[in-house]
């Protein structure tokens, strides 16, 4: 039965083209577009580390004091050094890493290459297993390193690539502005986005080319590739000792709590820090703390921009507009086959039948609208990277679930758009209609 | 024309004219909404940023390893950029405008180590900026050689003299002139020197943390002596591309021990700073393209079905002596009265939807003509999509009346 009506479908859409091609391209515009707009705002809104989100934290301490007031009120989004040294030795969580963005000039061995820049991280062994670091070669180094402050860098796998053509380079060694580091781990493909590990200086950033221990990092006087909050601390010791005493914050924190009663344990131990701190006199406030974790840090640190949420209303806005234009198409198109219907329902036709032959032909539309609209989201999101910055770029490729979604969602809305046309249609008396004719 | 008729004819299709009220209804607030954010960040886009845009271009220069006599190397590059054939002026500095990247200070009227209150953006420069980047001195002087101080890394400093843009002086003093002035960013005091006419910042963008700010900058005079920094460079007038390629070769002639990347057009900084505020008026554009077209073939399209479903009523009414012209009115009254309700609920909901991106987001509110263009534009979009119906309702032969249907 159901491929009979199909087959009426497809013969009563051939019957009218034009009003069939309107439809399919009201729908398929509709779903195109909300599809483009839905997709980036999808990948944006994504959770990078969903296994991991849970249990990964940030902790936040009040260094600011009331004279210098957040937003909202809030701790400031980093820590200074000084509490980023304290909370890794306290070692109150299974694992913690604090981190900073840094940077060098990597001189290749082959003489024939120029030198270039590379990004990199410094950070404690404990990062690569908090974050589920996948390692192509090799793998992290481990505390000893942290401990001995050693020369050994972990490398991406575009790095390796650049350098070694992709081959195992684990023990080989890589020329850092003069200084030579001995690579212990290469990463495989690893691209998180957002960028969960640093939202506070790029969102959607690519992740840095080289890791090296943070106590190696700090002995090497690695300048700061990032932020520096520093409005709370009007003049620093001068130095790299100064920058290091001072009150601003430059570090990112992460620590691992596998269990509710872990968390609460961290949170006792920071607010205890924190007492401590103010105990001690380093501050005459209390200090408020935080500890979010990584799905309510990427809230809190509104990685979604408010461009992405406007267009996803406009856009959905335009496919209820799409969705009305159909509703009226499909009245149009049913009621101008009332005779027919009331020919079937007189030859034996019950209502039901009616009902599921005409929902099978805005089914078909909404198939055909789906498919149309994918192309459109392919072309639309191909659109969104050329005229959107690079970061954008990246989020933007249709993965099966986008396509998936898109034909289901096309398909829903033509038939919630032929709900009322089919009930109309079901409602034609057969008599009336004959004797009409 | 009689309005009791078409009243009457439209409640025996209530649906039909409800579905096209609706979809007129949400196009408005669509466009009202859609079109002032496009306005918005057009406006954002065509405001001059102060410098001689057409002349300029910078690079970023990154010194390998941590030397120790970054002083004698900077002076030495922009000796060179100097004297290169077709460079108007060079400057270092730590950061460039429009270019994404920045330090932020706040400053207070009197000596302070509370949060400040007014937000501005610290450029280093030395007596070359101003001439560099094209600024107009409209108060006060520019630095002189011998006041320009060197700064390395992780040193707190604060100058004696400082310059300023217009916008920042008005805030900082909105009643007197700042020129001579005193202003505070920690405790020591900085006397205003100088003021340029307009300076922006390096955040830009519509989207922008720094927005509210964007035309409060300061220059201090320091040479900024970090491994890594951007240098600034004015050509004269078609010299650009030939003198971006000279400065490249010429600094690597001076010293090898570098890398320069970056090296970029000011065209190119502006169209990245304003990427998204203008890939975001595109996308809207087009989807509001798209919406009229799909509003316009609705309309079309139930229109065309309604001649159909009427074309004896029609005939009967041409018989008994309407004229084609009154057969077009018809469809024409009826479409601007579906529109005039459309229109009505349109605004409603264009200023509701506008409403609700105010509390959501750092959106401000629109402004009447955002909603009265649009429901202009949507009625005359509805005359124009019932032209064509209505035309062929016209045409239709008073002998329709005698032929079964």
């Amino acid at each position: 039965m159901f491929r009979y009506y199909v087959w009426l479908a497809l013969r009563s859409l051939r019957r009218n083209p034009v009003l069939t091609a309107l439809m399919i391209l009201a729908i398929g515009l509709g779903i195109g577009a909300s599809m483009t707009m839905l997709t980036i705002f999808r990948a944006m809104s994504g959770d990078p580390i969903p296994q991991k989100s849970a249990q990964l934290f940030v902790p936040q301490i009040d260094n600011a004091g009331p004279d210098h007031a957040q937003k909202n009120g809030e701790p400031p989004d980093m820590l200074s050094y000084t509490d980023a040294q304290a909370l890794m030795q306290a070692h109150a969580a299974p694992r913690q890493a604090a981190m900073y963005p840094t940077g060098f000039v990597l001189m290749p061995a082959d003489p024939r290459l120029r030198p270039f820049k590379v990004e990199g991280r410094a950070t404690y062994a404990d990062f690569f297993a908090m974050f589920d670091v996948p390692f192509k070669y090799g793998g992290p180094w481990g505390a000893d390193e942290d401990q001995s402050r050693s020369d050994v860098i972990v490398i991406d796998s575009k790095l390796d690539d650049k350098l070694f053509g992709g081959a195992n380079s684990i023990g080989k060694t890589v020329n850092l502005d003069h200084h030579d580091y001995r690579i212990v781990g290469v990463l495989d493909r690893w691209t998180p986005q957002p960028r969960v590990y640093d939202v506070v200086n790029d969102k959607f950033g690519e992740v840095e080319g080289v890791f090296l221990p943070f106590t190696r990092a700090i002995d090497q006087q690695q300048p700061l590739w990032g932020n520096n909050e520093c409005s709370f601390d009007k003049d620093p010791d001068p130095g790299w000792e100064g920058h290091l005493r001072s009150e601003c914050t430059w570090t990112q924190f992460w620590v691992e709590l596998p269990d509710a009663g872990a968390v609460e344990r961290y949170k006792t131990f920071l607010g205890n820090y924190a007492a401590e701190q103010h105990r001690s006199g380093r501050f005459h406030w209390m200090p408020a703390t935080r500890l979010r974790n990584a799905r309510q840090w990427l809230e809190y640190q509104h990685v979604v921009a408010d461009e992405s949420r406007i267009l996803v209303v406009v856009s959905f806005s335009f496919l209820f507009v799409c969705l009305v234009n159909a509703v009226g198409l499909m009245l149009a198109k049913f009621m101008s086959r009332a005779a027919e219907t009331g020919v079937r329902r007189a030859l034996g036709a019950n209502r039901r039948a009616v009902f599921a032959q005409c929902l099978v032909e805005t089914g078909v539309i909404g198939f055909a609208g789906g498919l149309l609209g994918l192309a459109l989201t392919a072309a639309g999101l191909a659109g969104t990277r050329a005229v959107l910055s690079e970061t954008v770029t990246r989020l933007t490729h249709l993965d099966p679930a986008d396509m998936i979604i898109a034909v289901a969602l096309a398909v829903a809305a033509a038939l919630l758009a032929g709900l009322y046309p089919t009930w109309r249609a079901t409602q034609v008396q057969p008599a009336w209609q004959l004797k009409a004719n | 024309m009689h309005i009791r008729p078409i009243l009457s004819a439209m409640r025996r299709n209530k649906v039909g004219a409800f579905l096209i009220g609706l979809q007129m209804a949400v196009t408005l607030a669509i466009l009202g909404n859609a079109g002032f954010i496009i306005v918005q960040r057009l406006s954002l886009m065509a405001r001059p940023s102060g410098l001689d845009e057409a002349n300029i271009f910078a690079m970023d220069n990154q010194w390998i390893g941590q030397p120790q006599d970054l002083g004698p190397r900077l002076d030495g590059d922009l000796a060179a950029l100097r004297s290169l054939p077709g460079v108007v002026d060079a400057y270092a500095s730590n950061s460039v405008p429009l270019g994404s990247n920045g330090w932020s200070n706040g400053l207070s009227l009197t000596p302070t180590r509370k949060h400040s209150s007014i937000r501005t953006t610290l450029y280093f420069a030395d007596q070359h900026t101003l001439n560099t980047l094209g600024l107009k001195l409209i108060a006060g002087r520019n630095f002189s050689a011998d006041e320009i101080g060197e700064l390395h890394d992780n040193q707190p400093v604060s100058p004696a003299a400082i310059i300023i843009s217009r916008a920042l002086a008005e805030k900082l003093f909105p009643d007197q002139p700042a020129l001579g002035k005193a202003v505070y960013d920690g405790d020591k005091p900085m006397t205003i020197v100088g003021i340029v006419d307009r300076l922006q910042t390096p955040w830009v963008s519509g989207n922008s943390w720094a927005s509210p700010f964007v035309e409060n900058s300061m220059l201090w005079p320091y040479h900024y002596l970090a491994t890594g920094y951007p240098m600034v460079v004015r050509v004269q007038p078609g010299q650009l591309d030939a003198v971006m390629k000279a400065a490249e070769a010429k600094l690597y002639d001076v010293n090898r021990e570098r890398v320069l990347d970056k090296v970029r057009p000011f065209s190119e900084i502006r169209a990245k700073a304003y990427r998204d505020d203008r890939g975001l008026a595109i996308i809207l554009g087009v989807v509001c393209s798209a919406l009229l077209a799909v509003t316009v073939f609705g309309i079309v399209g139930l229109t065309s079905f309604w001649v159909t479903q009427r074309r004896r009523q029609i005939g009967v009414r041409r018989a008994l002596g309407a004229t084609r012209h009154a057969i077009l009115a018809y469809f024409q009254t009826e479409n601007v009265m579906i529109a005039s309700v459309g229109a009505v609920v349109g605004m409603a909901l264009a200023l509701a939807l506008n409403l609700w991106m105010v509390t959501s987001f750092e959106m401000s509110r629109i402004g009447a003509i955002y909603v009265l263009a649009p429901a202009v534009a949507v009625v005359l979009l509805g005359q124009f999509a019932v032209l064509w119906p209505a035309l062929r309702a016209a045409s239709i032969p008073p002998a329709q009346a005698t032929r079964a249907a």
